[in-house]
C-alpha cells in the first residue's frame, strides 16, 4: 500500500519535474516581453509595454519579418510544387536504382545545405551573383529541404492506388486533368504538410541567410535576433525576449490556420 | 465489335502476358475471360481499354483500329477491380466525372448523375462519399459512372470479386439484367468458372497468354477441347485419369469400358465429371466398367456430397446426393454414366465415351 503510494507520488514528481523542465522556457517567452527589467529567470513581471515600443525603434525588426515571410513562402511553394512534381513521378514510373537514389538524396541533403557545404554554397552563389538576394537564400533553402519533402510525398503518392488515374484516363481525362482533378486533391494533406514544415524549417534557419545575405535591409528575423546585443556583447534580453515572441507568433498561427483549413487528415483506398 | 488479331504483350524481363492471340467478340456481347490468375486474362483487358501497349498485333473496336488511340480515344469504360471511386467526390460527381471531361455543363450533367442514378436506385446516395457506401452500392455507383460516359464498350475487371459471398450471386444476377437492358458490347475478366458460366454468352478460357477455348457456357462445360479447359469448368473438377486402348476395349484405373469407334490403340486420357458418375456402396455383379476403390473423404456440398475413392494411385471423385453418402474407410464404386465420359490424346479432345 505504501509503496504503491510512493510509487505514484515518485511519478507525479518526475512528471512534474519533466513538465517544468519545457514550460519554463515558454513561460519566460510568455513573461519575459512585458517585463520591464527581464533577466534570465522567470519571475511575475513587472508589466510594461516599454519593450515593444523601443523594439519597434529598431529600424530593421518590421523589415526583418517581412523578409523571413518572404524566403519562408517562396521556399514552401518551390518546395511543394518541385517535390510533389517528382515524387509523382518517380512513384509512378519504374526507374532502376530509384530507391537507391532517393536514399543517397536523402543522405546528401543533411550536408548540402548543412555547415559542411557553407563555403562551396558561397562560392556558387558568388558566381551566381546570388549573394545578398532573397532568391540565393530561396533556392539554397529549398534545395536543402528538396529531398525529404521528395522521400515524405512519395508515400502519399504511393498510397493513392494507380486505379484511380487510370480509371479517370480511360473517361479521356488528359495528364494534367488527372493531376489536377485526382492526384492533387487526394495529397492535399500531404501537400499542407510539407509546405507547413518548409516555412516552419525556413523561419528557423540562421546560417545560410547569415552568410548569404550581407545587406540587413535583407536580413530575415533569424539574423535580426542575433544583433539585438549591446555594445559591450551583453545580450539585450529584453529586445531578444519581445522580438522572439513576435517571431513566434506567425508560426504557431500558420499551424493553427492550415490544421483548420485542410486538417493532417488521409483519404484512404478501399481494400485491394 | 472487338476483334483481336496477333495481339502479344511483353513485358520487360520477357514475360509474355498475351501471346499472339486471336478474338473476335460480337455486337452486345456478354463475353468473359475466364483463366487462373496469372493467364493474361486482365493484361488483354487492360490492352483493350488501352492502359496497356501491346508488344505486337492489332485492335479494332467498332471496325476502327484503335492499337495506338490512348485510352480517353477509344469509345470504352472500364469498371476496376477496386471499383477506383475517387474518394474525395460525392456520388453524383463520381458518375458526373466522364461528362466533366467532355465538357458538359454542370447542370446538365447533374440532370444525368441522378437519372442514372436512379435507374440503379442509388438516388438516396448521391451526396455520400465512396468511404460511406457499403461494396454493393460502391459496385453500382462504379456501373452507374461506365454507363454515364455512353461508351460502346464495357470493360470490367473481376466485377464481383470484391463483394461478400452472399451478395455476389444477387450482384451477378442484377449485372446480367443490367447487360440484357443495355445490350452494349461487354468484356469482363474473371478467374471464378461458376461466374462466367452464370455471366457469359461466351467465354474464352485462358492459360499462360493463349486462349484454349472460346465457346457457349455449355460448350464449355461439356466439350471442352482439352483437358486444362476440362479441369478448369465445373465446380467439382473434372477427373482425368490415364487410361489406354487396347484391342477395342478402354482400360482406365482398373475398369474396362467400351472403346468409342473410331479411336487408334494407344495411350489416353479419360475425363468424367463427378456429376456424371453413381457411387455404388455394393460390388455390382459381374461387371468390369466400374472404378472400385476406398472412400478417402466426403465432402459435404449442402445438396450433394463429393466423395473421394481412393483406387490404388488414383484418386476419383463421386458427387453423390445427400443421404447416400458412404462411410469414410468403405469400399464403393463408382459407376460411370454412358455417353459423358470424354476421351483426350495428345491435349485434344478425341470424342466422348
Amino acid at each position: 500500500m505504501t509503496r504503491h503510494a510512493l510509487a505514484t507520488i515518485g511519478r507525479a514528481t518526475f512528471l512534474a519535474v519533466v513538465l517544468g523542465f519545457f514550460s519554463l522556457p515558454l513561460l519566460w517567452l510568455a513573461s519575459a516581453p512585458f517585463d520591464a527589467h527581464p533577466s534570465i529567470t522567470t519571475s511575475l513581471p513587472e508589466f510594461t509595454f516599454g519593450n515593444f515600443r523601443s523594439l519597434l525603434d529598431n529600424p530593421y525588426v518590421m523589415s526583418s519579418l517581412r523578409n523571413s515571410l518572404l524566403q519562408a513562402a517562396g521556399s514552401a511553394a518551390l518546395v511543394v510544387v518541385l517535390a510533389a512534381l517528382a515524387a509523382y513521378a518517380l512513384s509512378r514510373v519504374r526507374v532502376p536504382g530509384r530507391d537507391a537514389l532517393l536514399y543517397v538524396l536523402l543522405l546528401l541533403s543533411s550536408v548540402v545545405t548543412g555547415t559542411a557545404a557553407m563555403v562551396p554554397l558561397f562560392e556558387l552563389a558568388t558566381r551566381l551573383n546570388l549573394i545578398d538576394t532573397h532568391l540565393g537564400v530561396i533556392l539554397t533553402l529549398s534545395g536543402g529541404l528538396l529531398p525529404a519533402a521528395i522521400f515524405i510525398l512519395k508515400d502519399f503518392m504511393d498510397g493513392t492506388p494507380t486505379s484511380y488515374e487510370e480509371s479517370a484516363r480511360v473517361f479521356g481525362a488528359s495528364s494534367l486533368q488527372i493531376l489536377r482533378h485526382i492526384v492533387i486533391p487526394l495529397v492535399r494533406p500531404g501537400l499542407a504538410t510539407i509546405a507547413v514544415w518548409a516555412v516552419a524549417n525556413v523561419w528557423g534557419s540562421f546560417l545560410q541567410p547569415f552568410i548569404l545575405l550581407r545587406d540587413p535591409d535583407k536580413a530575415p528575423g533569424a539574423v535580426i535576433l542575433y544583433t539585438l546585443y549591446t555594445e559591450g556583447g551583453a545580450p539585450r534580453l529584453d529586445l531578444i525576449s519581445t522580438f522572439s515572441l513576435l517571431y513566434s507568433l506567425p508560426v504557431v498561427v500558420m499551424y493553427v490556420f492550415v490544421s483548420r483549413r485542410y486538417g493532417f487528415r488521409f483519404h484512404g483506398g478501399i481494400k485491394r | 465489335m472487338i476483334s483481336l488479331s496477333g495481339l502479344t504483350k511483353e513485358f520487360p524481363g520477357g514475360v509474355r502476358a498475351v501471346d499472339s492471340l486471336d478474338l473476335e467478340i460480337g455486337d452486345g456481347e456478354f463475353f468473359a475471360l475466364l483463366g487462373p490468375s496469372g493467364c493474361g486474362k486482365t493484361t488483354l483487358l487492360r490492352s483493350i481499354a488501352g492502359l496497356e501497349t501491346p508488344t505486337s498485333g492489332k485492335i479494332r473496336i467498332g471496325g476502327v483500329d484503335v492499337t495506338a488511340s490512348p485510352p480517353g480515344r477509344r469509345d470504352v469504360a472500364m469498371v476496376f477491380q477496386d471499383y477506383a471511386l475517387f474518394p474525395h467526390m460525392d456520388v453524383t460527381s463520381n458518375i458526373a466525372y466522364p461528362l466533366r471531361i467532355k465538357k458538359v455543363s454542370r447542370q446538365r450533367r447533374e440532370a444525368k448523375a441522378a437519372e442514372t442514378a436512379s435507374r440503379l436506385s442509388l438516388s438516396d446516395l448521391l451526396a455520400r462519399r465512396p468511404a460511406q457506401l457499403s461494396g454493393g452500392q460502391q459496385q453500382r455507383v462504379a456501373l452507374a459512372r461506365a454507363i454515364a460516359s455512353r461508351p460502346q464498350v464495357f470493360l470490367f475487371d473481376e466485377p464481383l470479386s470484391n463483394l461478400d459471398a452472399r451478395l455476389r450471386l444477387e450482384a451477378r444476377t442484377f449485372l446480367k439484367r443490367l447487360q440484357r437492358e443495355l445490350a452494349v458490347t461487354t468484356v469482363f475478366v474473371t478467374h471464378d468458372q461458376g461466374e462466367a458460366l452464370a455471366l457469359a454468352d461466351r467465354i474464352a478460357v485462358m492459360n499462360a497468354g493463349r486462349i484454349m477455348q472460346v465457346g457457349t457456357p455449355s460448350e464449355v462445360f461439356h466439350r471442352p477441347t482439352d483437358p486444362f479447359v476440362a479441369g478448369f469448368i465445373g465446380s467439382t473438377p473434372m477427373n482425368l485419369l490415364p487410361a489406354s486402348a487396347e484391342g477395342g476395349r478402354l482400360h482406365v484405373a482398373g475398369a474396362v469400358l467400351p472403346l468409342p469407334r473410331d479411336v487408334a490403340d494407344g495411350p489416353l486420357v479419360y475425363g468424367l465429371r463427378p456429376e456424371y458418375a453413381d457411387l455404388s456402396q455394393s460390388a455390382p455383379v459381374g461387371r468390369r466398367d466400374v472404378f472400385s476403390g476406398k472412400v478417402a473423404v466426403v465432402e459435404n456440398l449442402g445438396t450433394a456430397h463429393l466423395v473421394t475413392l481412393d483406387s490404388g494411385d488414383l484418386l476419383i471423385q463421386v458427387v453423390v446426393p445427400e443421404g447416400d453418402e458412404p462411410a469414410v474407410g468403405a469400399s464403393a464404386w463408382a459407376v460411370p454414366r454412358p455417353g459423358r465420359a470424354l476421351l483426350y490424346r495428345d491435349d485434344r479432345l478425341l470424342t466422348g465415351a
